[in-house]
């Protein structure tokens, strides 16, 4: 080796480490922080999840797959069941009340559209707690719809709104709307006037371009709004904490049980393994539509 | 001709009046919870079960301070709201542009972990790191609340920072350096300044998603003080009083004129610009 | 070369396996216009961002007024840039666009002010001091890049496609104002295009670049009249080029036969039975019913077109080669299908020596 191979060596290593450290100092923090508060984490629960329960609450470190073939006991089973089938519903609701919504505000002038949003936003910077309770005072037995029916005759006793699964439905539908709204918003706003007026020129009707012109175009915002709404409702306690009065039980009042009262720490472990899971599978659908980084999340 | 013309505007007039009757009633239904909230901030009831006619006096209880635990809960709420937003804000401002501009092995992982908590129910995170900082001794309390916070804030402070950054910032930069600026005041003279808006909208979300939390808060918290979400939740069981709708809805009032003063600012602003 | 104000020796840039720019070697005076000029991934705006800053060479050596820079920072070289795209800060006026320089330096502020005035007069932007980027017409942009970039008092300045942006005719008048800007300030302009019309417009030099490779550095007049590559012949301005093989040797006379027929051209270098491009401006090209001595070029007229100055005619030889000339006057008797036998005299051609990337390409 030349010395001027090993002075250029040389160079190139300085250089290196001068590009190194304004890296170090904006990507580090970031990438620590996720890996050890997000990845190892999720690593553990994974962990945990295949550990055998101790007998007074807390973890043995025995390998066991008995938190999985709890899973499948029927009284398990049924709330994962009917937490997939409230989540699926909310979801199904989110998108036929939220795209015609979004297409609306996507037809507007710009400067009214973000008015709009922003009307949106608004409510959802109350406390959401104080605004599922809103929900329950509206509904509860001696509330306004319960006084205004008995007024107008319709009932003659007043009807037991609250800790329903429809209550839920209600509270998760109207809570999980923006987040259905906003991808959709987006995706229909990029949508090119040219492109339907193409296609109204070409002959098809209204309904031909929406099936096969709107409709196609805007899948990314559609399978973001999917995935917006149907994981935090499958995952979801506090919806059912409040409206469901801990009567109505789904997988999140489950997951969360197992860390109070109960205990059982490898169980509520697999129910969030298979929470991860659920969202893994999503994930990897929706990937066939589009990047993840162009989820429409903020 | 003249019929064809009419019967298409009556046409159009019809679903117009469709449409604008859907999305009131929309509306309608997002603002219902809002102004119920405040309806029943005025009810002269011990327990908010039915209307019992009005009153001011929660607002008068609030004030008098003699409910200590509520505003132990509030404080305790701002407190960890705006730790976890500045470390958000720094962080997310930090990784967004470190994310953007430079190539590392780990980088695409990187990314990916960014949207976890993004997407993840967020009760599976809470839980994890809960088994995690119990195995290893750590104290719950107001530093494991806070970690929690930021784990979901700093994401979103990342993907909104990192939309700001366009392509041009970079030669924004070089422009910078080759005007004789060192890293460290183009950093602060040029990169911070054009990706601002990104900035202020990353700590606004950071703020509100902090401050609304339940989920994390209440598995992370021990048994130490609740944040006022909490708190209203585990109330909730036995009834709500009116201050805590009474207190609610001053923050509410707060954050609408604040964000409608910051608007008008910037508007005030763009206008000066455009008489230059 | 101790008065080069640049000098770049046995420059090398590699991205990864890209090769981008291969052993570059050149020496600019102080006071010279010259410009990088080839196709977009030629490795031209690589130098000059090497020469910036923003770029580390893999390796070689490069000089700014007699000193090494290879280790220096951009902020730390005494060179300044007009980008691309201006890269005006979008969140300061112009005036503090202007005064950025001076400012990071903490120069006084009043003198700041009287050099932000000088150095916007100088671009004839007085009196938009207050707008902000945003409000200003893309010339105007430029012009404040460029006042930006001079208020440093730089040796050299790099001009990076400046005017790509602008419209044709905005673009003419701006090759006219920076000529002549730097006539007046007597410092050296480094500057990029990919527009052979603009770089013959406003350099002393011009360095043709194309993959990576530095083929010729001399002035327009001499890169317009005597190419040293088929590549530079073909690139700057509109050239008829002809492969084929050196038949007769008489001096400097050339007897080529190629695809197309025989023709005569003047060179040095060649032996009998070499590879040779023969290359012929259009306007140089001439045509009627009998040729000259030593040439069998027939053609027909394929297309004709008058373009306000000249007359140009397409003419297609048998095998299907377009050859082009151009006329100020027209040929009244000329017809769409007539055959013309095509001419020229052999000391206004140019012959040219085949490169290896040449001969590859000439195999396909």
């Amino acid at each position: 080796m030349t010395e001027g191979h090993i002075q250029e060596q040389k160079k190139e290593k300085a250089r290196r480490k001068k590009s190194r450290l304004p890296m170090l100092a904006q990507a580090g923090p970031v990438s620590i922080w996720m890996i050890l508060f997000v990845t190892i984490p999720l690593l553990f629960i994974i962990y945990i999840s295949f550990m055998t329960r101790g007998p007074f609450g807390g973890v043995v470190y025995k390998f066991s797959l008995d938190s999985y073939k709890t899973l499948l006991d029927p009284i398990y089973f049924t709330v994962i069941l009917k937490s997939l089938r409230v989540a699926l519903f909310t979801t199904v609701l989110c998108l036929l009340l939220g795209y015609p919504f979004a297409y609306y505000i996507a037809k507007q002038p710009p400067e009214r559209a973000s008015r709009l949003i922003m009307l949106l936003m608004i409510p959802f910077w109350t406390n959401s707690m104080i605004r599922l309770n809103s929900w329950m005072l509206f509904f509860q037995t001696a509330g306004p719809v319960n006084n205004l029916l008995l007024k107008l005759g319709l009932i003659q006793k007043p009807i037991m709104f609250l800790y329903t699964d429809p209550l839920v439905m209600l509270g998760l539908v109207t809570g999980m709307l923006p987040f259905a709204v906003l991808p959709m918003y987006s995706s229909i706003e990029k949508l090119q006037k040219n492109l339907l007026e193409a296609s109204a020129d070409l002959g098809a009707n209204p309904s031909v371009t929406f099936r096969k012109v709107t409709l196609p175009l805007t899948m990314p915002g559609i399978v973001s709004a999917i995935i917006l709404v149907f994981i935090p409702s499958l995952g979801t306690y506090t919806v059912t904490d409040m409206l469901g009065g801990g009567k109505v039980l789904y997988i999140g009042n489950i997951i969360k049980n197992q860390f109070g009262s109960i205990r059982n720490w490898p169980l509520g472990a697999a129910l969030s393994v298979l929470l991860l899971a659920i969202t893994a599978l999503l994930i990897f659908l929706y990937t066939r539509f589009a990047r993840v980084d162009e989820l429409e999340v903020v | 001709m003249e019929q064809v013309k009419t019967k298409r505007q009556g046409k159009h007039r019809l679903g117009h009046f469709f449409a604008t009757l859907y999305i009131f009633i929309m509306y309608a239904v997002f603002y219902l919870p809002v102004v119920v909230m405040v309806v029943y901030s005025f009810n002269d009831a011990r327990k908010n079960y039915s209307w019992m006619g009005f009153t001011t006096r929660w607002y008068a209880k609030l004030f008098s301070f003699s409910n200590t635990s509520l505003w132990d809960a509030l404080i305790y709420s701002l407190i960890i709201a705006v730790l976890a937003t500045v470390i958000s804000t720094v962080i997310g401002v930090l990784g967004a542009i470190g994310l953007k501009k430079f190539e590392f092995k780990a980088k695409k992982f990187i990314n990916m972990m960014i949207y976890v908590p993004i997407i993840v129910p967020e009760i599976v995170l809470a839980v994890a790191t809960l088994i995690l900082f119990v195995t290893f001794g750590i104290q719950m309390g107001l530093g494991s609340i806070l970690i929690g916070h930021c784990t979901f804030c700093i994401p979103y402070a990342v993907v909104t920072i990192k939309g700001r950054i366009s392509g041009d910032n970079d030669t924004l930069e070089e422009a910078s350096m080759d005007l004789g600026a060192n890293r460290l005041q183009t950093f602060t003279k040029v990169t911070i300044p054009t990706i601002m808006p990104g900035v202020m909208s990353a700590a606004f979300l950071s703020f509100t998603l902090s401050i609304d939390d339940v989920v994390m808060s209440n598995m992370l918290a021990g048994g130490s003080q609740s944040t006022l979400p909490v708190m209203i939740l585990s109330l909730n069981r036995t009834g709500l009083t009116g201050d805590v709708n009474a207190l609610t809805t001053i923050m509410i009032v707060i954050m609408v004129i604040s964000m409608l003063i910051y608007s008008a600012i910037r508007r005030r602003m763009a206008r000066k610009e455009a008489q230059a | 070369m101790a008065d080069s104000i640049v000098s770049l020796q046995h420059v090398e840039k590699w991205y990864g396996e890209n090769h981008v720019v291969k052993d570059m070697n050149l020496e600019i005076p102080e006071g010279e216009f010259i410009t990088l000029l080839g196709p977009s991934g030629c490795g031209k705006t690589t130098t000059l961002r090497m020469i910036a800053g923003f770029e580390d060479a893999t390796s070689g050596i490069i000089m700014v007024q007699g000193e090494r820079v290879e280790e220096k920072e951009p902020y730390q070289r005494d060179v300044n840039t007009v980008f691309q795209n201006y890269s005006l800060f979008p969140h300061m006026t112009v005036f503090d666009n202007v005064a950025y320089g001076p400012m990071i330096r903490k120069a006084p502020k009043d003198q700041i002010k009287k050099r932000v005035e000088e150095m916007l007069g100088l671009v004839q932007m007085s009196g938009y001091e207050k707008r902000k980027p945003d409000a200003l017409s893309g010339g105007q942009k430029q012009r404040v890049a460029i006042a930006r970039a001079l208020i440093n008092n730089p040796r050299v300045l790099l001009l990076d496609e400046p005017l790509g942006a602008l419209d044709l005719k905005l673009r003419k008048q701006m090759q006219l104002e920076l000529k002549h800007l730097q006539k007046k300030l007597g410092i050296t302009f480094i500057y990029v295009t990919h527009d052979q019309e603009e770089a013959m417009t406003m350099s002393d030099r011009i360095a043709v670049m194309h993959g990576g490779n530095l083929l010729q550095v001399e002035s327009p007049a001499e890169i317009y009249n005597h190419p040293n590559t088929r590549f530079v012949a073909d690139f700057i301005g509109e050239s008829n080029i002809f492969f084929g093989k050196v038949v007769r040797v008489d001096g400097d006379m050339l007897s080529v036969e190629t695809a197309q027929g025989r023709m005569l051209t003047k060179g040095s270098g060649f032996a009998q039975g070499d590879e040779i491009f023969v290359s012929i401006r259009p306007e140089h090209l001439q045509f009627a019913d009998t040729a000259s001595e030593g040439f069998e070029l027939p053609g027909r007229v394929f297309d004709q077109v008058f373009i306000g100055t000249l007359h140009k005619t397409t003419f297609r030889t048998a095998g299907g080669k377009e050859i082009k000339a151009s006329r100020i006057d027209a040929d009244p008797g000329l017809e769409d299908g007539l055959e013309r036998k095509l001419f020229w005299d052999p000391g206004q051609s140019v012959a040219i020596h085949p490169t290896p990337e040449d001969k590859q390409e000439a195999g396909k």
